[in-house]
């Protein structure tokens, strides 16, 4: 009857690989997303006022209601919390013009999540950025209040007005030319409102530089790569350095709300190095050539789009080869 | 594909109906034509002209090839059947031109068309061919009704959705949600319906379908 040996103090842990650890979940990632986009959106709100609040409150809203309905009926896991539905209505708030009635908001941001994502199967699944397929939706269904939905910064500030409605830097440049379109961001604040986001645009792209600081803190913590921005914003300068006014279509648009914010969705870009580069080219490019020679004054939201039906491709391309000489193991 | 070409007992005229509109719909399930389902819905109208065309020609053409089949050698049945539906396609595009001038118009250039979906010619090939012709009448008869219900469906609500009205009756005020009434929106809701389909399918059935994906996709 001899007794069973007690087990010895484990000294080590014996897993199989691999074995890197991290603190980051998908929640903690799209949280972080989400607080560096707070800036540039409460600028937005100081800028355009209370309607820019409502339609960032209903984008939000419509993101996160299609979540819980997409979930419920198609009986997954709850993910409403993950913060990714909250992402895309944000994201998509950020680039709707301030004018643009709420409920049509409340409608995008359902019908990216729902038809952007859920039905590819959720997160990780979808072959397009929603927020971007929600703006496309409200660009084709609402394409009054999406064109001409603008208004100029400050002016719900003098209590009798609500809105005053006015043209874009960028959608002056293309319906009257380069002195127009530099007369218009010469109002207030003068030239430098371009860069301190006094000027007309989308509710989140106007503030460039709180667009810069959200986009620090995502490269700082190791959330998003320098690959793609650079190179979106590469080819954008490509296309546009001859055509007058290269600044005016860095500074005046979405671009680097796009870049920084939407071209580098994990879910919805290259994996590899060289295909991120390749992305990144392909989205400037097409943004510069949309916005010289297309229909509309801003590309950047086609151009992501169009990009994004590239990855598979791409991540074909460039993946990463086995080095034959190496011998592999297996 | 066919559950309906399974050794077995013949199947009754209700039953090759009844598998035309639901079983093996022509867009819903064997994902056929989806090219003029999603050009010619905007309204009901529009679908419903269509629908009618194919329909007619669906039936006219399944019930010649099944009394030629005998002479048709199997090499050039192919060009022979294009033939048989060119000659049904002609006639009907004169008698809607004729008798629908204002839809004809609008939809005119996509009746032309028929002879080349492929619809009717996998049904020509798959049934006219090897059955009897009691039998292809009436499989003709359910490919033309299930592809004329398609596309009333689609139409109905991409009409609804994107001009607020319903067979030309408006509805609402203005138009809703523009986005349905455009090609984009017609991908959306094939889609959608199609999706439908497949649900309403397996709470009924209580199965899991093999349709969609298995007919071959063509104009």
């Amino acid at each position: 009857m001899s007794e069973i040996p007690a087990a010895a103090p484990r000294t080590f842990v014996v897993t199989p690989g691999p074995h890197i650890r991290v603190a980051q979940t998908t929640a903690s990632i799209m949280w972080w997303v989400n607080a560096s986009l707070a800036p540039a959106a409460l600028w937005g709100v100081l800028v355009f006022g209370p309607r820019a609040l409502a339609v960032i409150l209903a984008s939000v809203a419509g993101a996160l209601a299609a979540e819980w309905l997409g979930n419920r009926a198609m009986r997954r896991r709850p993910t409403i919390g993950d913060g990714s539905a909250a992402c895309t209505g944000l994201l998509l708030a950020l680039t709707l013009p301030p004018l643009v009635p709420w409920w049509a908001a409340l409608l995008g941001g359902a019908f990216g999540v729902l038809l952007g994502k859920t039905i590819f199967g959720g997160l990780g699944f979808n072959l397009f950025n929603p927020a971007l397929i929600g703006r496309a939706f409200m660009m084709a269904t609402f394409p009054v209040a999406m064109t001409a939905g603008w208004s100029a910064p400050l002016a719900w500030l003098p209590r009798p007005l609500d809105a005053v409605t006015t043209a874009t830097p960028l959608g002056a440049l293309k319906e009257h030319g380069l002195e127009a379109a530099v007369r218009l961001i010469s109002g207030p604040g003068g030239i430098q409102g371009l860069a301190l986001g006094l000027r007309p645009g989308s509710i989140g792209e106007v503030s460039v530089l709180l667009v810069a600081l959200g986009a620090a803190v995502l490269l700082a913590r190791g959330i998003i790569t320098l690959a793609i921005p650079l190179s979106v914003i590469a080819g954008t300068l490509l296309v546009t350095a001859f055509s007058g006014a290269p600044w005016l279509h860095l500074l005046g648009g979405g671009l680097w709300l796009g870049a920084f914010f939407m071209a580098t969705d994990y879910v919805t870009s290259p994996v590899t190095r060289g295909g991120q580069i390749v992305f990144g080219l392909v989205i400037g490019v097409l943004t510069g050539v949309i916005r010289l020679w297309g229909g509309y004054p801003e590309g950047i939201c086609y151009a992501i789009l169009i990009a994004n039906a590239l990855v598979p491709a791409l991540n074909l391309w460039f993946r990463v080869r086995r080095v034959p000489e190496a011998g592999s193991p297996s | 594909m066919s559950t309906v070409l399974l050794p077995g007992p013949a199947p009754t005229a209700r039953q090759l109906i009844l598998n035309g509109i639901f079983a093996e719909n022509p867009v819903f399930r064997l994902a056929l034509s989806l090219c003029p389902a999603v050009a010619v819905t905007t309204t009901v109208a529009n679908g419903l002209l269509l629908g009618v065309a194919v329909l007619l020609v669906q039936v006219l053409s399944s019930v010649t090839v099944t009394l030629v089949r005998g002479f048709i050698h199997p090499r050039v049945r192919i060009p022979v059947y294009t033939i048989i539906i060119a000659v049904w396609v002609s006639a009907i595009d004169m008698t809607l031109a004729a008798f629908t001038p204002a839809l004809y118009a609008q939809v005119g250039l996509y009746v032309k068309l028929i002879v080349a979906f492929a619809i009717i010619i996998s049904r020509l090939e798959v049934f006219a061919s090897r059955q009897p012709l009691v039998p292809s009448f009436f499989d003709g008869l359910g490919m033309g009704l299930g592809f004329l219900f398609a596309l009333v469906v689609i139409g109905a609500m991409r009409e609804l959705l994107g001009a607020g009205s319903l067979a030309g009756i408006p509805l609402a005020p203005g138009k809703p949600l523009l986005f349905f009434a455009l090609p984009a929106g017609g991908f959306f809701s094939i889609a959608l319906l199609m999706a439908l389909f497949n649900w309403v399918e397996r709470r009924t059935t209580g199965k899991s379908s093999a349709g969609g994906a298995g007919g071959t996709h063509g104009v």
